[in-house]
């Protein structure tokens, strides 16, 4: 028998209720119902479902209703929903489906095809929350969510957000100094912590390599204070760096150095690859800035540095040192740089 | 023609068990002189969604017992909608509560001895 699966079951019909229930029952599965649309809405926002067998022809709400709220529902717009009614007309089978049923079956329904039917849903179910957790596990819940409303768009669009690099100083000379394992555990350690920094400022991590990456302030959602978001970020990664840093010293293990550049303005965002392999990413002169500006911390001896653009979206009072036009590789005219103060809150 | 179509009504007892059967009949005894009498209040209401409903609702629950004529009769009910003429509607609806009369005397008769 299949595993046992938790169902809602929403007909106003009570013999119709009391035998859809006992086939599921049957089945092995547990079964909750509701006498009308409207209650299966409510039991469906309260409570968690597997599946749902919907009457159309229903009181208060009808079978379509529930359809189209839960297709505009992100919450529940992914419920299998098999329909069990006697409609008369093709068309409305037709709706069903087009509303998102998973499935039609006719009054009375057939316990054969009904097991069938249950077991093919659950296990798309399965398919579809499996894939859930990979994409959850590859990718941001904000990348995740913005990939479940628009889909794979390859063309990209253009937003205006902050990029921050980052990367580690003289990761290659420590690499080289302990055993790989170490290195690995260091990494693990490294990205929880910053990606815990990244994600809770409302950033997406788009890019890694090696003990480098890349993360994006102000989409795929869009925010007004995407520079401010960003600086931050920043700060509390150093912040975090150094109680890591105190742990590592205790330890005698050296500490860990980190530098960081913020550039901020337009970009072209979205997935690049092939709609086999993609990732989402920016693209554009600003993310290329952001880069140089990682690079450059370790010329200039700072921890964080941003561009003009960074600090004019930072409240006026945000302690930051002008570091003057820069020279900056791949740039024509020298850029405006700051150095953002460690220590301070934003 | 019988008012039950036993090969429908002996598969019902095969799959979901007889003695959950007998309950769910005796169920149709309580839900369905409320539902005819909805189905009247509604034509007496003129509403035309609900009459529609009921009727389906009827047939639906014929269907499930093999009471073929009074299924019939509630599908054609449904189908056909409020008619301009009042008096023709309580006629199908009087004819509709005969064939549940008989149904369910069959109905009792295979439930019950």
């Amino acid at each position: 028998m299949a595993d046992s699966a938790r169902l809602l079951v929403a007909d106003d019909n009570k013999v119709n209720r009391l035998l859809m229930t006992r086939s599921l029952e049957l089945l092995g599965h547990r079964v909750t119902v509701a006498t009308n649309g409207r209650e299966a809405l409510d039991m469906l926002r309260r409570d968690t479902f597997d599946l749902m067998l919907l009457d159309i022809e229903m009181p208060e709400m009808n079978g379509f209703q529930v359809l189209e709220h839960l297709k505009a529902d992100k919450q529940l717009h992914d419920l299998p929903v098999i329909v069990t009614s006697s409609l008369e007309s093709v068309d409305n089978v037709v709706r069903c489906i087009e509303l998102g049923a998973e499935d039609y079956l006719s009054k009375p329904v057939n316990p054969v095809l009904l097991k069938a039917r249950i077991a093919a849903s659950l296990e798309k179910k399965r398919l579809r929350d499996e894939l859930k957790v990979m994409l959850h596990r590859f990718a941001t819940r904000e990348v995740v969510q913005d990939y479940q409303q628009s889909g794979l768009n390859l063309a990209g669009k253009r937003v205006r957000a902050s990029v921050m690099f980052t990367d580690i100083r003289g990761f290659t000379t420590l690499a080289e100094t302990q055993p790989p394992e170490e290195t690995i555990e260091l990494l693990n350690t490294y990205y929880t912590l910053m990606f815990d920094a990244i994600q809770n400022n409302g950033g997406v991590v788009t890019q890694m390599a090696g003990d480098g990456f890349m993360a994006v302030f102000g989409a795929p959602v869009p925010r007004d204070d995407y520079c401010a978001a960003a600086v931050r970020t920043a700060l509390e990664m150093i912040e975090t760096m150094e109680l890591f840093n105190l742990e590592r010293v205790a330890g005698n293990k050296p500490p860990i150095k980190i530098g960081i550049g913020i550039a901020s303005g337009e970009m072209v965002a979205g997935y690049a690859g092939t709609t086999e392999r993609t990732t989402y990413t920016c693209n554009g002169d600003t993310v290329n800035l952001a880069s140089r500006l990682e690079s450059h911390t370790k010329a200039a001896g700072r921890t964080i540095l941003i561009d003009g653009a960074t600090r004019a979206g930072l409240a006026e009072n945000a302690k930051v040192e002008s570091l003057g036009p820069v020279e900056i590789r791949g740039k024509a005219v020298p850029v405006d740089v700051f150095s953002v103060e460690l220590g301070q809150k934003l | 023609m019988d008012a039950i179509d036993k090969t429908i009504f002996n598969d019902l007892r095969a799959t979901a068990g007889a003695e959950f059967v007998t309950d769910l009949v005796n169920t149709f005894f309580e839900e369905a002189p409320a539902m005819l009498a909805d189905l009247r209040s509604a034509r007496a209401a003129a509403d035309a969604e609900r009459y529609r409903r009921v009727a389906h609702s009827l047939k639906s629950n014929g269907n499930t017992f093999g009471a073929k004529d009074f299924a019939a009769q509630a599908r054609a009910i449904e189908l056909g909608g409020l008619a301009a003429d009042p008096a023709r509607d309580i006629e199908n609806i009087k004819a509709l509560e005969a064939a549940y009369n008989q149904a369910a005397a069959a109905l009792k008769k295979l439930t019950h001895g």
